[in-house]
């Protein structure tokens, strides 16, 4: 084990606890705030990863951004507190699904790595390098998702606005 | 010097996780937030793989999954909050009126 | 008149205004999208950038034309638009003295409308749309003008008829109206087709290489290029001029277009639709030349006939506007007639292309004016008017008598022109023109004397039309005493220094000519002042036995189509079709019916004892799983989304395991 391990194991327990009390919680802002927790780890390992850019973007958009937009969606909707109120009766099926796919997923990364598999050696992940990939090659999806984002954009707007007609 | 596994083993946690979340939770916005956590372990796996190739394809693609998620989020919203004005409620057991 | 020399020298001035062109054909189309995106916000709703777009177009074109009057050479300059294997097709301007004339007389026109336009329209409820459709109108026009190869040009000559549908259909409610905008359309397209395919036969003749309309026009009069390919894109070519230009036999939409608001009537029937085919063959007039002879045959004929047919046809009208339109697919036919006999007929279609744009807009115009006071377009509801509207009255005077070629007008110095070049050997012609010229001074001299003269026969008080509708009059009116002197050639006018093709022509004046002219015309104003003088009732063009009927039916023209086309394509194939269908077919259908029965009533049996009661038990078991099944679809999302996560793992185990 090396010491970027022992760090990569520290914030890989606080985020699966995170994500496991994220799904349990019994009051939406704690969920809400076990996201935040959440995503901030998966940050950190992206800034473990070397992936120095889309580090801070996670940090930027989803913490600071996205949660908000949750925060606001659950001000919007009264949201009731109890574990009966925010769960349905199929907890145990979900639980055994859940489990299945877990386990297919570490099934088949054994089957395909093993334990002691590769190391990662980070080499790439500077914002110039990924400007230079984003903007050469991508140009075009680029400017795609941005099209989307507009869409998406008015498209909320649409959707969540009063209709005055009667 | 983090071997691959390890992080391919919490991407799996998280998005399993996710699967439950999306399955057991009622709240339409927690429904939503699992979903996050579900695109999130697929963008640790793109990192990882980015890094394992050598390759940045791998983070410009996260980075797309991360504006996908923010359209998807705000879209999502918009109609649970569309869903709350008409139904007085985002529970998504509630909403059932598709059915035989 | 002007040497070689002269021309020679003439190059060595630089291009000037001329490089610009482009930006006039681009002015419309910027104040089309501004009066769209912002012309209901802007006070008075969005007139503003149309009339501002012309003005400055107009002085433009104006600069661009003082190249031509320095002798400047032609300009040309392009871009590259697309390139299909050895075929490069540019988008470009081609500049030469034609150009800019045309140039000149499209914004002239247009800006007189526009302005009209604010009065006449003012309580349209299209209002600003009116203003957008009437600029990009224009910028089709100007584009078909400034285009220096073919495809451009297609483009502006499409664009043009889209806009001309919308614009004769803009009073859609009514049903009259948009018939009338689908009959121009179609019609219209009918030249349209084998003007496509001429454009297309001529980038074939040029072995696919260009499209370039110089560049043709030099290849055609080539060795490599076989006669008969030329001969036949000229007649292609010619199609689209019958069509655009409303040459018999597609004569006939024209005069229902007049449905249109008479501004448009103006625009589209004075200055640029109609004129358009008219530019065509003159443009490609090399490939005219270098086909064979009866081509030009041809399109004289068809000339002739349109000339003479529609004059007469103009005699019998009692809608002021279809008299109109009748004189301007008459005085169209005069140019293609006039095409016809050579260079020099070419030249002088174009003086009176250009004369005749601006009396006939102002006679259009002035018609609104009247139109619009007396809220009627029949003659037999006006009279009298001259002393209610005594500045449409003036103006209006002066637009008939230019149209019926007095002296010193526009009108008679283009006329003679066109009459000089058919003397030199072209005697069936140049009768045809004289009678014709005789038979238009008498139709005007009806239409002035009905609609402005003698006692008022409608209803309420006409009033004089305010300033912004008699100012565009007056302009025109001013126009059209003094463009004559530019080409006269009593005055030595220079317009055919500007306008020539490959080599100007000399002009000259030849007094017998003019004397026939002005004969023709005096006798057509006396005879239609003496047979009118009296207001005889009822009309005397309506007393003429067959021929009065042959005419008030337009030649039957319309009844022909009808029933030649129309109907037996709509009835005709469909009375085939039931004959088929009641002898053929049902006799067929009948006897398989007769066999089936007998062999239906040996299957009853069976069908009732064996048949049935498999059929019901399968109904019962399918109904029976049916209901079972119909649980598993809750409505809920979630148990839904369960039974795909399920799924996923199935087939990753299945998958996996292969």
């Amino acid at each position: 084990m090396t010491g970027q391990e022992y760090v990569f194991a520290v914030l890989a327990l606080v985020g699966t606890i995170s994500a496991i009390r994220l799904v349990t919680a019994k009051n939406v802002v704690h969920a809400a705030l076990y996201l935040v927790v959440t995503l901030s780890v998966v940050g950190g390992v992206y800034l473990l990863l070397a992936a120095e850019f889309v580090g801070w973007v996670q940090i930027l958009i989803y913490v600071g951004a996205i949660v908000i937009l949750f925060l606001f969606g659950l001000m919007l909707t009264r949201a009731p507190i109890g574990r009966e109120a925010l769960d349905n009766q199929q907890r145990g099926i979900a639980f055994l699904i859940g489990l299945g796919i877990l386990g297919g997923l570490v099934y088949l990364i054994q089957g395909a790595f093993s334990w002691s598999g590769p190391r990662l050696r980070p080499s790439v992940g500077t914002t110039a390098q990924l400007g230079q990939s984003l903007f050469r090659q991508w140009v075009l999806p680029f400017e795609a998702v941005s099209f989307l984002l507009l869409a998406a954009l008015i498209g909320a707007v649409v959707l969540s606005r009063r209709d005055d007609r009667p | 010097m983090i071997r691959l596994p390890l992080v391919l083993f919490f991407s799996a946690v998280l998005f399993s996780t996710g699967v439950y979340g999306v399955l057991a939770r009622r709240n339409a916005v927690l429904v939503l937030m699992s979903i996050e956590l579900m695109l999130n372990a697929v963008n640790v796996n793109l990192v990882a793989f980015s890094q394992f190739w050598h390759d940045i394809t791998g983070q410009v693609f996260a980075l797309f999954v991360i504006a996908v998620a923010a359209a998807e989020v705000g879209i999502g919203l918009a109609i649970v909050i569309l869903i709350y004005r008409n139904r007085e409620t985002i529970n998504v057991d509630e909403v059932n009126l598709l059915k035989w | 008149m002007v040497g070689a020399a002269e021309t020679l020298s003439a190059t060595a001035i630089g291009p000037g205004f001329a490089r610009l062109a482009w930006v006039v054909a681009v002015l419309p189309l910027v104040s089309a999208a501004l009066t769209l995106f912002f012309g209901k916000r802007t006070p008075g709703r969005g007139w503003i950038y149309g009339v501002a777009a012309m003005s400055a177009g107009f002085v433009l074109s104006v600069l661009v034309l003082w190249h031509f009057v320095q002798g400047g050479g032609a300009v040309g300059s392009s871009v590259t638009w697309f390139t299909i294997g050895p075929l490069h097709v540019e988008a470009g301007q081609y500049v030469d003295g034609l150009t800019a004339i045309m140039l000149i007389v499209v914004t002239a026109v247009s800006l007189a409308v526009h302005v009209y336009s604010i009065g006449y329209m003012h309580d349209d409820v299209r209002f600003t749309w009116f203003y957008v459709v009437l600029s990009v109108f224009t910028a089709a026009m100007l584009n078909v003008v400034i285009a220096d190869n073919l495809i451009q040009l297609l483009v502006g000559w499409e664009v043009m008829g889209l806009c001309s549908y919308l614009l004769i259909g803009h009073w859609w409610e009514e049903r009259i109206n948009s018939n009338a905008a689908i009959k121009a359309f179609i019609t219209t397209r009918i030249g349209d087709v084998p003007f496509m395919f001429g454009i297309f036969v001529l980038i074939a003749a040029t072995g696919f290489h260009s499209a370039n309309i110089q560049q043709v026009g030099e290849l055609v009069g080539g060795p490599d290029v076989s006669r008969g390919l030329v001969s036949v894109a000229a007649l292609l070519l010619f199609g689209g001029t019958i069509g655009k230009s409303a040459q018999f036999p597609l004569h006939v939409w024209l005069p229902d277009a007049m449905q249109g608001p008479t501004p448009v009537s103006a625009l589209i029937h004075a200055a640029t639709m109609v004129a358009a085919g008219v530019y065509l063959v003159g443009r490609m007039y090399s490939v005219f030349l270098h086909a064979a002879p009866e081509v030009l045959g041809f399109v004289g004929i068809i000339g002739g006939i349109t000339m003479f047919g529609a004059a007469l046809l103009a005699l019998v009208q009692d809608d002021i506007k279809r008299v109109l339109a009748y004189s301007t697919v008459s005085q169209l036919a005069y140019m293609v007639t006039a095409m016809s006999v050579g260079p020099a007929g070419r030249d002088a279609a174009f003086f009176h292309l250009f004369t005749h744009a601006f009396f006939k807009a102002l006679l259009f115009l002035g018609a609104g004016c009247v139109i619009h006071a007396v809220h009627s377009n029949n003659m037999s509801d006006m009279g009298g008017l001259w002393r209610r509207m005594p500045v449409t009255f003036w103006t209006f005077a002066f637009g008939s008598a230019a149209l019926a070629g007095i002296p010193p007008l526009a009108g008679f110095w283009s006329k003679d022109e066109l009459l000089v070049a058919a003397s030199k050997g072209h005697a069936v012609v140049f009768t045809l023109m004289l009678v014709t010229a005789l038979v238009t001074a008498f139709y005007t001299t009806r239409m002035v004397m009905l609609t402005f003269l003698g006692p008022y026969r409608g209803h309420g008080e006409p009033e004089e039309a305010p300033a912004v509708m008699t100012g565009p009059l007056v302009a025109l009116a001013l126009g059209t005493v003094s463009v004559g002197f530019l080409g006269a050639a009593l005055t030595r006018g220079v317009f055919f220094k500007w306008v020539f093709f490959e080599v100007p022509e000399p002009v000259t004046f030849v007094l017998w000519v003019a004397t026939l002219s002005i004969l023709a015309a005096g006798l057509g104003v006396l005879a239609g002042w003496y047979v009118y003088r009296e207001r005889p009732e009822p009309d005397p063009v309506f007393q003429l036995g067959w021929l009065s009927s042959v005419l008030v039916n337009k030649f039957y023209l319309d009844e022909v189509y009808m029933n030649g086309i129309v109907l037996p394509v709509r009835d005709r194939l469909a009375a085939a079709a039931v004959w088929f269908d009641r002898n053929v077919l049902d006799g067929m259908v009948n006897g398989t019916a007769r066999l089936t029965k007998d062999l239906a009533l040996g299957t009853d049996e069976f069908d009732r004892t064996v048949v049935d009661s498999a059929v019901n038990g399968v109904a019962q078991a399918a109904g029976f799983t049916g209901g079972l099944l119909r649980y598993l679809q809750s409505g809920n999302v979630q148990r839904y989304a369960a039974f795909l996560f399920v799924g996923v793992v199935v087939l990753a185990i299945v998958i996996t395991r292969i």
